[in-house]
């Protein structure tokens, strides 16, 4: 009987078809390559159709922008990822939410010294919107997050922490594990919180709420309040909001960046 | 505008403040009067209205006497409105800015913008009713509207008509963009799909695919925005276009970056190079890809990631080891400082002043006395003297 695949001769062989199936991969490949391509075009003349319909819909209304945004999302597309992408340079998005980007960063540069790099979302989107001027579009809190989420691709340390209904926005990279961020929720009813309120409410031992409370005093987050009645109040200027008297205007906000 | 009462401005024990908006301007009707620039609050029971150059006239609408409220967009040259229709005042009520008014509704215009927020909050708080279910004091409450039946003007019902069918309307646009939109992702999906397939033959065949065909590929989920399945880093997920970036950055931050010391935080630069543009703006990640290709092109520039996860972009001719010295020599003068003061004295930004102090930290010429008083560098003496 013959003996299969053994011997120089079957070895050559196999070889041989080895390398036309590969060669036969390599085509498909570039089959492929090419359906893309095509399918690109037909893409992309699809998007300017929707654009030339819709673009002022997701400029004016941020609930379209939200359910464009999910829709992207649920299929794997990431519509803000590049500039250069057909999203961006058809419907507009990219500009929106890049220049809302660096007008976050600024605000966020410009309160760094009163607040320690920590701001609520509600306090960054009205100074956002007064950067922004009267004629420019209006943004949503919804426009801002996303703008964030991208700005983490910049390593600065910008990061969302959901407390109480809303978000506080760290623009910062200080350490905050989740001891510090519950203490953040638990003084975000009244803008302080006290070494008593949290072995209350949390149950902690008092070393334990000392260490997240200097913690957070020595990056600059919490002012420590000794003549408060009882003992000592830790602030969290974060948590202001309309009890600052001082404004920033956008100048300012651009000057703060060096 | 009648409806209006002189308040104080403070909010009543179990009042809560829910939302506040500066530059706002009231209308009486259509008519525009002269309470043009103020802030808005927006409590559990009223909305309030404080004027912004004189501070004492503050006045208030109990939220009980709102019947529905509606938006208007903004225009050229006009800014976005919400309009308030009201019930009749009652007859007991307090004094405010007018006696009478032939207008049953107002207009609250957002000169500075946040009628989007604004009118979401208001409408929710026109759900939730609170001020029914957390009663504040005697000079707060109203009729809770007015009787059914006889107050019920016809004009009112015509307005909810018309409400009604502005509403459909408004539907109507949108499930037309939305259907259209719906289409367009099950295509975009497709291409998904297609590029995951290509992505598994890459994968399969390595080293089987020319480089000049995975460029093209990469490109492809560029403009698609799709994620880059495939890991095989020749450039990062760079593409042509991120080369060409990078050789346009050296362009725009050679200067800077000689005024700034030779470093800028990836942040600074983004800002700058976006500023810049004004339009056709990157983004944060098209940065970063391009920034990856700096070294690789044998560029005049590098990016460099601090232990931190901080990224700057450095001079080639930078050496942020050599400026270690002096940073020591500027601590020692001092005794000792803090980022905020060391950055300063420098001229540097306190994000880059830390990692220099930092990195000389680890080099070992610097001590660091961290307590609540902030963060603060030492010469090491344990290096230098025995």
């Amino acid at each position: 009987m013959h003996r299969r695949g053994v011997g120089a001769g079957a070895i050559a062989k196999k070889k041989l078809a080895e390398a036309k199936y590969k060669e036969r991969g390599t085509v498909l490949a570039e089959d492929q390559l090419a359906q893309m391509s095509k399918q690109l075009d037909m893409f992309k003349t699809n998007l300017e159709e929707f654009a030339s319909k819709h673009k002022q819909e997701i400029r004016k209304n941020p609930e379209f922008r939200v359910q464009f945004q999910d829709m992207c999302a649920t299929i794997g597309v990431d519509p803000l990822a590049s500039g250069k992408g057909f999203w961006s340079e058809m419907l507009g998005v990219g500009d929106f939410y890049y220049e809302l980007g660096v007008q976050i960063i600024e605000v966020c540069l410009a309160l760094k010294h009163r607040n320690g790099g920590l701001i609520t979302l509600e306090e960054l989107h009205q100074q956002v919107l007064k950067g922004r001027g009267k004629f420019a579009q209006d943004v949503s809190q919804d426009d801002l997050i996303r703008a964030i989420k991208k700005l983490k691709a910049l390593g600065t340390g910008f990061s969302i922490i959901p407390v109480g209904g809303t978000y506080l926005i760290q623009s910062v990279p200080a350490e905050l594990n989740m001891d510090h961020t519950v203490v953040l929720q638990l003084a975000e009813k009244s803008g302080y919180v006290t070494v008593s309120d949290i072995k209350a409410t949390l149950k902690w031992e008092t070393e334990r709420a000392r260490q997240v409370l200097e913690h957070l005093l020595k990056e600059g987050l919490a002012w420590l309040d000794l003549q408060a009645p009882g003992e000592a109040h830790y602030w969290l200027p974060a948590l202001f909001t309309d009890l600052y008297s001082q404004e920033i205007t956008a100048d300012e906000a651009r000057e703060a960046l060096p | 505008m009648d409806r209006f009462v002189w308040t104080s401005g403070l909010l009543e024990i179990n009042e809560t403040l829910v939302i506040q908006q500066r530059g706002v301007r009231i209308y009486d009707g259509e008519e525009k009067i002269k309470f043009d620039a103020g802030t808005l609050l927006l409590s559990t029971h009223r909305l309030i209205w404080r004027d912004q150059k004189n501070h004492e006239c503050c006045m208030a609408i109990p939220l009980s006497l709102v019947v529905f409220i509606e938006e208007q967009a903004a225009g050229i040259g006009k800014s976005a409105k919400i309009v308030v229709h009201l019930y009749p005042a009652p007859p007991n009520k307090e004094p405010g800015p007018f006696q009478n008014s032939k207008n049953s509704y107002i207009k609250l215009s957002f000169k500075e913008h946040g009628q989007i927020e604004f009118y979401r909050r208001l409408s929710e708080e026109m759900t939730q009713r609170r001020w029914e279910n957390v009663p504040v004091s005697q000079s707060l409450q109203t009729n809770r509207g007015p009787q059914p039946g006889r107050i019920r003007a016809v004009g009112i019902v015509g307005i909810e008509r018309k409400l009604e069918e502005k509403r459909k309307e408004t539907d109507k646009n949108i499930s037309e963009a939305f259907e259209d939109l719906s289409k367009l992702m099950v295509k975009a999906k497709e291409m998904v799909e297609l590029s995951k397939s290509i992505a598994n033959k890459i994968r399969d065949k390595q080293g089987d695919i020319t480089e000049d065909e995975t460029i093209r590929f990469k490109s492809y989920l560029l403009s698609m925005g799709i994620a880059n399945p495939v890991t095989r880093e020749t450039y990062g997920s760079g593409t042509q276009y991120h080369m060409q970036l990078a050789k346009q950055l050296v362009g725009i931050l050679q200067v800077p970056l000689e005024e700034r010391g030779g470093i800028m935080s990836l942040t600074e630069v983004y800002c700058l190079v976006n500023r810049a543009r004004g339009m056709e703006l990157l983004s944060p990640e098209d940065l970063v890809n391009a920034c990856k290709m700096l070294e690789a092109l044998k560029l005049p520039l590098r990016l460099r990631v601090f232990d931190s996860g901080v990224m700057v972009i450095e001079l080639q001719s930078h050496k942020e080891e050599e400026m270690l010295a002096s940073a020591l020599e500027t601590v020692s003068e001092k005794g000792s400082l803090t980022s905020e003061e060391f950055a300063k004295l420098v001229g540097m930004s306190v994000l880059l002043a830390k990692e220099r102090l930092l990195l000389a930290e680890k080099m070992g010429h610097l001590c660091r006395d961290d307590s609540v008083e902030g963060l603060r560098f030492y010469p090491n003496l344990f290096m230098t003297q025995n």
